[in-house]
């Protein structure tokens, strides 16, 4: 299968092999207008199998949501077919209106002005803990 | 602005402040019963409370202040349908200081986002009640001479019992501490006390029945299985009388052991441990007005030198 080089946009590389979904889900791609593709259980050697996404545009990709989905992530920018940067990414300290809490009790089931925020409490389970209620969610590339 | 919504917001050093204040409240009341003369505290109770909601009454009254509330949310424009939110700005523009309870989890740090004055958790569904911790600590205080050091057995429902958790939570900060939790399985400490517990390397010990670790404990620390915290009727029926203590379990206990307990109880302490020289229960109901003095006037005096 064969997906043409992108001129000026954005590729999401060694994407866990079936997690792209999840990326192009949590970005909002649905709603760009661009071209915007998705390569399932591409070929890796280092990984085996990977997804890649690639985006006809230069957006603002949301980092944060993206080292929370999976640090591992690599972020491509490409200008002009050239490649001008390679972010790396990590758990950000904070989250805010990425996950949602799951505790019935929590106060943001029945605030909905109230932001969702989860802050970071063990950087090597990838723990976070609702900032309202404490109740625990993990990155999903750790689980 | 400080708040106080977790224990631990406040540093061992701010809390033995607020602990010595009190000793001296309790020492000579009547030095400080002009001391917040036109101030104003708000009690916000969206969960019927007695004993927390008075005692916040009765601190404000004793330092001079004036009180005005609501002791249920069916009285207050939360029936209406009014945000917390909104609700919280409204009457901080009402008062110098709030005192809100819920039945939500992170209800009182949710207000604080919006507060122009200060507000203190009085207890936030099953998450915490810092301001029952405080007067824990200044009951073992008062009774140890000291907050390091020791063996505190937990005891009854530690799934939902919020003193519990904030209890944990501020002893974790001294040294030499061992935490006995004494629960049924249904109702053990949540995993992320326990977690916090290992990470900090502070030891404890999970166990099921008092009996098994009475002899070493120096504080013993009742809750009562909340009928308000459980989804349903059966469960709590099942395991509301667990964990009853009596003079024949106290048997085995050291001399100076301390049984504390945040009332209200039901039946998990016999009446005939009251008369026991360990049991500081009612103790504690008088320390929670002093310190509750304290708090209101440290939040005050922080907020001025700000």
């Amino acid at each position: 299968m064969k997906v043409d080089s992108i001129h000026t946009g954005i590729v999401l590389d060694h994407i866990k092999a079936g997690r792209g979904m999840d990326v192009y889900r949590y970005l909002h791609l649905d709603e760009l207008d661009c071209p915007v593709a998705y390569m399932r259980n591409v070929r890796s050697e280092a990984m085996g199998r990977k997804d890649i996404i690639k985006i006809d545009a230069n957006i603002n990709v949301d980092l944060d949501v993206l080292g929370y989905l999976d640090p591992g992530i690599t972020v491509n920018i490409i200008v002009d077919g050239q490649l001008v940067e390679k972010k790396k990414l990590s758990l950000p300290e904070k989250l805010t209106n990425v996950i949602t809490c799951k505790n019935p009790r929590c106060i943001t089931t029945v605030e909905g002005a109230l932001d969702q925020v989860f802050l970071l409490k063990d950087r090597a389970r990838g723990v976070y803990r609702c900032m309202f209620c404490d109740a625990e969610r993990k990155s999903k590339a750790l689980r | 602005m400080r708040h106080l919504i977790d224990i631990t917001d406040f540093t061992v050093e701010e809390i033995e402040g607020i602990l010595d204040l009190g000793d001296k409240m309790i020492a000579d009341p009547d030095a400080y019963k002009e001391t917040l003369r036109g101030k104003i505290l708000a009690t916000l109770f969206f969960e019927p409370s007695t004993r927390t909601r008075l005692s916040f009454e009765s601190a404000m009254l004793s330092l001079g202040g004036s009180v005005l509330g609501f002791s249920s949310a069916d009285s207050s424009s939360t029936a209406k349908g009014e945000s917390l939110m909104d609700t919280i700005r409204t009457v901080s523009c009402y008062s110098d200081i709030i005192a809100m309870r819920h039945p939500k989890e992170g209800a009182p740090m949710a207000g604080s986002l919006r507060s122009y004055v200060p507000i203190i958790n009085a207890g936030d569904g099953g998450h915490n009640h810092p301001t029952q911790t405080l007067t824990d600590l200044m009951t073992i205080r008062r009774q140890k001479g000291r907050l390091d050091s020791m063996v505190v057995g937990l005891c009854g429902d530690l799934k939902f019992g919020r003193t519990v958790h904030s209890l944990i939570g501020a002893m974790s900060r001294y040294k030499g501490v061992t935490f006995v939790l004494i629960s049924p399985p249904e109702l053990k400490v949540p995993a992320y006390i326990t977690d916090e517990l290992k990470r900090k390397g502070i030891p404890f010990r999970e166990v099921e029945t008092m009996e098994e670790v009475m002899p070493e404990l120096d504080i013993l620390y009742m809750t009562r299985v909340q009928k308000e915290r459980f989804f349903n009727e059966a469960d709590y029926i099942r395991l509301k009388d667990t964990y009853i203590l009596d003079p024949e379990k106290l048997r085995t206990a050291k001399a100076d052991l301390s049984i504390l307990h945040p009332l209200p109880r039901v039946n998990e302490i016999s009446p005939k441990v009251d008369d026991d020289p360990r049991a500081v229960y009612f103790d504690q109901v008088r320390n929670g007005r002093f310190v509750r003095m304290a708090l209101i006037k440290t939040l005050l005096d922080w907020r001025n030198e700000a």
